[in-house]
């Protein structure tokens, strides 16, 4: 009846799991009854879970990021504190088995769980605005995305409680992932989740440079288009392109499981390097997807702060492209030691090389902007500059990687951690902080406070440099990454230093929650009254803080990049307010719950799948079809707002100060 | 709006790219291209790993042995004439004509049954002389990559169905148009990948 499902499954006699589960349901239990008392279901099922605007899906996907990075950090501190300890006779508090759960769980939930949502989220927040549109290609479709990113979140900390989590590293390398060696629901779950969350990122990435591509304003061509969305163009083309590479590997791997294929088994023909080449051939695109975003980003704090244009910009959007392309011709420099000999290593060691050259190039573009430039040091500056000194040291060290016969000495060791702690760190989680801190006006109508945007940067960025140069020296000692115990004392030191760093980025996790509650209390205080709190060059600044459903009553029209700095440079000769402005009825689209049934049903399709309880598949399967039959026959997808509300709207919130 | 007045005045001098948001027909569409782009990846990961694995029959049947030549044969015509009746299908939507969208697309709808249920008696009669899936790497890469397309062609039947009952309750409204447009470029979408399947996995198992 319920598979393999039982009491069994759920770890009553690991103290550290019950405790954590139980004080997490504690606090959901807690917020559902605020929620209910307090009569806000109604809000939220109208303003936020079936909202399709493009604004409020970026604001929930970064929220999610934001609890995850919660849950993806705890698993951080369990290792350092594990590493710390176990030395020598000592074994720590954590027996083998949990600890490589929590490896692989840590690694699974930072890269898919919050980096990309805290990605994804950035786009869909700005891109609209910034292409001076209403909302992006597929509102609906953006809905699904958003949910079914949630549903796989879901999964994975369902596995927390009920059964196990995978213990094989963040990848499920086979055979050690194959149903011979993996026998539990740990790599089900780790299947499954990134499965229904890959689609949504599919979808999602569809959607996005759809926009991109075909929804821009009236004369924004390619050459028009702000940097930010250049760079996330070239992450969306990634997405589109390397995602799918992703979803037929783990179907592979499923099959193996599930129906007895062999495609990455040891016997009757498998070849588990197959596996390692495919996933690769995903995560290493991957990578960049996250980073180029976050370069967009960086160049657009720049130039803002600076008061300057983006200096070559026409040179950074060709890097961006060159990385693009580049990020699928390198995949190979993740498993040197596979043996493919030294031409083919070869290949791809100085593939690798040439792709610090564009990288190179943009690092110089951001530092020729601040030259010269009236730099103004606010929180998201201090993100960049620390970002710039960070990532060079992390692009350092991946070249040196980049060696086939260094890296025969440092694969697998704790260098790489280092290395790519280095570069995700300084370079995605940088990016996105100074991206919160730098659009949160535009989302909220209130800026965050300085003191502690600035407190929040300074945890970070020496948390992050106690925490891993440690590690660095540790790789170079020897020290392998995925170890639950080390038998060198003289390494304790070193493993001790690192938890200190660990624990001054909790210190910076936990600023930022105050951050946000002081920031919410003194609202007022902060509150952004022009819509453009940063003096901003680009579109996203002409619209009231928050925009209104439809961003923009008028398409802007646009000649240039820093299309909004020229239309405040022309504002003395050109008073746009002496036009009398009449306004056309908007059509937005209609609030939608499909997304949201559609994750309940995947939900439950993927628990079921994970558990081997067939009939709740086959039920997930059919209420998933109905929601989309439902959603076909659906023919009023949108809303009109009239034209005299829009001229309500404007003379409320529309230019007083402001130019359009 | 006023861009989309203008639109006409200007289009010869305005480029494309500068005109402003396309309208929902071409988005929609380019939309669809691009999910079958990411299909197209799909399957392309599903070759590459055939191509890796169709010499690992681990002492079981080769391809040479499997494949019969004249069965797939005819499997193919039928899926390539449900293309072209699906395109007359298309002429009559556009144009309009209830009936001959219909007939066309129902024709379109029995050649893909005939298709899939032809490769269903080649998965039993393999499964029946115990060449499944599970007995070699090659027979799990012939299954995945040749299911996928199938699961692929039987999908898009359930959707054609639906977009039958589109038609007969909602009319030829545009919603509907550019769901229509969107089915013939995955009908389309799938008979290219099929002709890569005919090629290197049934022409290829002769060379």
């Amino acid at each position: 009846m319920l598979g393999r499902l039982s009491w069994a499954a759920i770890p009553f006699d690991v103290p550290v799991v019950m405790i954590a589960a139980g004080s997490v349901g504690f606090i959901i239990f807690c917020l559902l009854a605020l929620v209910t008392v307090k009569g806000w279901w109604p809000y939220l099922w109208r303003e936020w879970i079936t909202s399709v605007d493009h604004k409020r899906i970026g604001v929930m996907y970064i929220i999610l990021a934001l609890l995850m990075l919660v849950r993806g950090f705890s698993d951080a501190l369990l290792m350092r504190s594990q590493l710390a300890l176990a030395a020598g006779h000592a074994q720590g508090y954590l027996p083998p088995e949990h600890y490589d759960q929590i490896f692989s769980a840590h690694g699974t939930i930072m890269i898919f769980f919050v980096a990309m949502p805290f990605v994804v989220g950035l786009m869909n927040f700005v891109l609209p605005l910034q292409l001076g549109v209403r909302d992006v290609a597929f509102p609906v479709l953006n809905s699904v995305s958003f949910w079914l990113t949630a549903a796989g979140v879901l999964l994975v900390n369902v596995s927390l409680v009920v059964g196990e989590f995978a213990r094989t590293g963040w990848l499920a390398y086979p055979p050690l992932s194959e149903l011979a060696y993996s026998p539990g629901v740990g790599v089900d779950y780790y299947l499954w989740s990134l499965q229904i969350s890959g689609l949504g990122t599919l979808l999602s990435g569809i959607n996005l440079l759809t926009t991109i591509l075909k929804l821009r304003a009236p004369g924004m061509g390619y050459r028009q288009m702000p940097i930010f969305c250049w760079t996330a163009l070239a992450s969306n083309l990634l997405i589109v392109a390397s995602f799918p590479i992703l979803t037929a590997t783990f179907a592979m791997l499923l099959l193996d499981r599930y129906c007895g294929f062999h495609f990455f088994t040891n016997d009757l023909g498998g070849n588990p390097m197959m596996y390692v080449n495919l996933i690769w051939s995903w995560g290493h695109p991957e990578v960049y997807i996250l980073i180029l975003p976050a370069f967009g980003v960086f160049s657009e704090v720049v130039a803002t702060f600076s008061g300057k244009p983006l200096f070559g910009r026409r040179s950074m959007v060709m890097a961006t492209m060159a990385i693009c392309v580049l990020s699928f011709l390198v995949w190979l420099h993740h498993f040197f030691t596979m043996g493919a000999g030294a031409d083919v290593n070869g290949f791809f060691g100085i593939m690798t090389m040439l792709i610090a050259v564009p990288t190179g190039v943009k690092i110089f573009n951001w530092l020729f902007t601040l030259y010269g430039g009236r730099i103004r040091f606010t929180t998201p500056v201090y993100w960049a500059v620390g970002f710039m000194v960070t990532f060079v040291i992390g692009g350092m060290t991946g070249v040196l990687m980049a060696i086939p016969p260094a890296d025969f000495v440092l694969h697998n060791s704790l260098f790489l951690i280092a290395h790519f702690h280095n570069v995700v760190i300084g370079g995605v989680v940088f990016g996105v902080m100074a991206g919160i801190t730098y659009w949160f006006p535009k989302a909220f109508g209130f800026s965050l406070n300085e003191r502690l945007g600035k407190a929040v940067f300074w945890c970070w960025f020496f948390g992050f440099y106690l925490a891993f140069m440690p590690l660095y020296m540790l790789g170079l000692m020897g020290a392998t990454r995925r170890m639950q115990h080390y038998a060198n004392p003289h390494w304790q030191p070193l493993m001790l230093i690192a938890l200190a760093g660990a624990l001054l980025i909790l210190l910076g996790i936990a600023l930022t929650g105050v951050q946000l509650a002081v920031s919410i209390r003194h609202r007022d205080r902060y509150r952004d009254v022009t819509g453009d709190p940063w003096n901003g060059r680009t579109l996203e600044w002409s619209t009231p803080s928050p925009p209104p459903a439809w961003n923009y009553s008028h398409l802007p029209q646009v000649d240039r990049p820093d299309a909004f700095w020229a239309m405040k440079q022309q504002r003395g000769t050109a008073p746009d307010r002496s036009v009398p402005r009449t306004y056309e009825t908007i059509h937005v689209p209609r609030n939608n719950p499909t997304g949201f049934y559609l994750a309940f049903f995947a939900v439950l399709l993927g628990f079921s799948l994970i558990w081997r309880i067939w009939w709740g598949a086959g039920l997930g399967l059919l209420g998933a079809l109905a929601v989309g039959l439902m959603q076909a026959w659906r023919t009023h997808g949108e809303i009109e707002v009239h034209a005299d509300q829009v001229a309500a709207f404007e003379r409320l919130h529309g230019p007083k100060g402001r130019p359009v | 709006m006023s861009a989309a007045g203008q639109g006409l005045a200007t289009a010869q001098e305005v480029p494309l790219s500068l005109r402003g948001p396309a309208p929902t027909r071409v988005v929609a569409g380019y939309g669809f291209w691009l999910f079958l782009l990411s299909d197209i990846v799909i399957f392309a990961a599903f070759f590459a790993a055939y191509a890796v694995l169709s010499g690992e029959n681990a002492g079981g049947p080769t391809a040479a042995d499997l494949f019969d030549k004249k069965h797939v044969l005819i499997e193919t015509a039928c899926l390539l004439a449900s293309s072209v009746t699906c395109g007359f299908g298309s002429l009559a939507m556009q144009s309009g004509n209830r009936t001959s969208t219909y007939f066309w697309m129902t024709i379109t709808f029995i050649l893909g049954v005939a298709f899939l249920s032809l490769e269903v008696s080649e998965f039993r009669h393999m499964l029946e002389i115990g060449a499944g899936p599970s007995r070699s790497a090659f027979l799990s890469a012939f299954f995945a990559l040749v299911g996928t397309h199938g699961l692929h062609v039987s999908v898009g039947l359930c959707w054609l169905v639906v977009m039958l009952l589109q038609v007969a309750t909602l009319g030829f409204q545009p919603m509907v148009s550019r769901r229509f447009f969107c089915f013939g470029l995955f009908w389309h979408a799938l008979d290219i990948v099929w002709i890569g399947v005919f090629t290197i996995v049934y022409l290829g198992a002769h060379l």
